[in-house]
């Protein structure tokens, strides 16, 4: 085990070769590019023996590695924003016919208008694909879920793609201290890819072949039963992570202060350690205040999250995401969850950081404020005053 | 009947999804008088369900004929007809038994 300093898509690019994918196929787009650029010096210096397959576009990286994994080797790619957006169409093919896919998206916003700045836009649009979704605090995590994404979309219990999700900038291009382990340490962890079907020119096999209204609904079914049965199995491999490795892995979420407190923050990513430091400021001052950071988006762990909130009074969502016409992505599922139960804490909904705008601790001040005069009143954070918008 | 994860099975079992039950009311009625063998009917078919070597041999199979027409429009000597599925197949109309040996016949 080496402590280095590097970069946030070095210390991917990094683990992702540590798993020993055979083929790696990916359009460069930024933030992701760093990554799939150490990815290729790798290969090009024959540090990492695979197959880097370059693409036209982010459709066809996507279908190079689902025609890929259907052969049975493990496989990697990675995109951001516009490029997520291509893929979708074969994301949702890929989870349909249940291949192991890791990809790490490096959270942009979407175009229009054009940014090639943070939010996390870009993943929460494809929600519904069938891939896990994992959001990385810090570097050492984007690096450390990749380890365990092949564990958790490998098992046979699962059999689907993950997607680990990492801010654009904010983690892909920030410099920290990143553990990388020896090779043996990630291969006893991570056994050779061991495919439940493969593609094979002497035994041939359709994969996700024509299903009629008889059978189409079962299918998908069977999918939700697998994402189901994911959160469990994300805990498992967290667990045993924390035993190859010797540092923690925080599973499907991270509770921070959370045992006594009366008001808890919910975020996904990076906001996390902003929102740790306004916990440790306001704690100092003696209010109860703490930070649920939710790692597994998908599958969403709601009974294990209304669990951790079931004593708060107040819950504060901040998300980098929208839902035009409808409420935020993230408030809206928290809502639906405390649905029936018991605990009925007061939810309030806050979208903010949209196009790479900084959430800074005074921000994060603002959110508890509002929600302590306006409680359950959803609304954007640091919207401009001095702008004149037209229409509005 | 098994389910399997992503849908895998074995290739060619769309064959068991016989798509001739989708024909509304049409089908083609190969009249065999003026057929050339240029199988422009063959190569025209959705379903490649249509079969035959030489002139005046070209048969659909109505297992799988979804009834598109197709085929009547492009028979550039207008030898294939449409007609109303209450139509008796023309006199002489080869009537396969086999499956497999109906699609084993060369379309050249």
């Amino acid at each position: 085990m080496a402590r280095r300093m590097m970069e946030g898509s070095q210390a991917v690019a990094s683990a992702v070769a540590l798993c020993r994918p055979q083929v790696i196929s990916a359009y460069p787009i930024t933030p992701q590019t760093h990554i799939v650029q150490e990815l290729g010096q790798k290969v090009a210096d024959g540090d990492l023996v695979a197959e880097f397959v370059n693409v036209e576009s982010e459709h066809s990286a996507a279908s190079v590695v689902l025609g890929a994994s259907a052969t049975g080797v493990r496989v990697y790619t990675a995109s951001s924003s516009q490029g997520i957006m291509l893929m979708a169409e074969v994301l949702f093919n890929i989870s349909g016919m249940r291949l192991p896919v890791v990809l790490t998206c490096v959270n942009r916003a979407l175009s229009a208008p054009l940014s090639i700045w943070n939010d996390q836009q870009d993943s929460i649009s494809v929600r519904d694909s069938g891939f896990l979704q994992l959001y990385a605090e810090n570097n050492q995590e984007a690096a450390d879920l990749v380890y365990q994404a092949y564990r958790i979309a490998e098992d046979h219990r699962i059999a689907l793609p993950v997607m680990v999700c990492m801010d654009g900038y904010i983690l892909s291009h920030a410099w920290e201290g990143v553990d990388i382990p020896d090779q043996s340490t990630v291969d006893a962890f991570l056994p050779p890819f061991e495919p439940i079907y493969k593609l094979d020119p002497d035994q041939p096999l359709t994969f996700g072949m024509f299903m009629e209204p008889d059978k189409y609904l079962e299918n998908r079914y069977m999918i939700q039963n697998a994402m189901e049965r994911a959160v469990g199995v994300i805990q498992e491999v967290a667990h045993d992570f924390e035993r190859a490795f010797g540092r923690a892995s925080a599973g499907v979420m991270e509770e921070y202060q959370t045992a006594d407190a009366s008001t808890v923050f919910v975020v996904m990513g990076s906001l996390a350690s902003t929102i740790k430091e306004v916990v440790d400021e306001l704690r100092e001052r003696g209010e109860k205040v703490g930070l649920l950071r939710l790692v597994s988006y998908r599958p969403f762990p709601q009974d294990l999250v209304c669990g951790a909130l079931a004593r708060a009074k107040s819950i504060i969502v901040i998300e980098k995401a929208l839902s035009l016409g409808g409420p935020a992505p993230l408030v809206s599922e928290l809502r639906s969850a405390f649905y029936g139960r018991p605990a009925q804490p007061g939810v309030t909904g806050f979208v903010a950081g949209l196009g790479g705008r900084d959430i800074t601790v005074d921000t994060v001040k603002a959110a508890l404020e509002r929600a302590r005069t306006g409680a359950g009143v959803d609304g954007f954070l640091d919207l401009r005053t001095d702008l004149e918008l037209e229409g509005e | 009947m098994k389910i399997t994860l992503g849908g895998v099975g074995q290739p060619g079992t769309s064959l068991a999804n016989k798509t001739g039950s989708w024909r509304v009311n049409l089908r083609p009625s190969f009249l065999h008088v003026t057929c050339t063998a240029c199988t422009l009917c063959a190569l025209s078919c959705p379903e490649g369900c249509i079969y035959g070597k030489g002139r005046n041999t070209y048969y659909p199979d109505y297992d799988y004929c979804k009834g598109c027409g197709n085929c009547a429009n492009v028979c550039p000597v207008d030898d294939i007809e449409m007609v109303s599925e209450e139509t008796a197949l023309p006199v002489g109309s080869l009537v396969f038994d086999d499956d497999d040996e109906f699609r084993s016949m060369s379309t050249g």
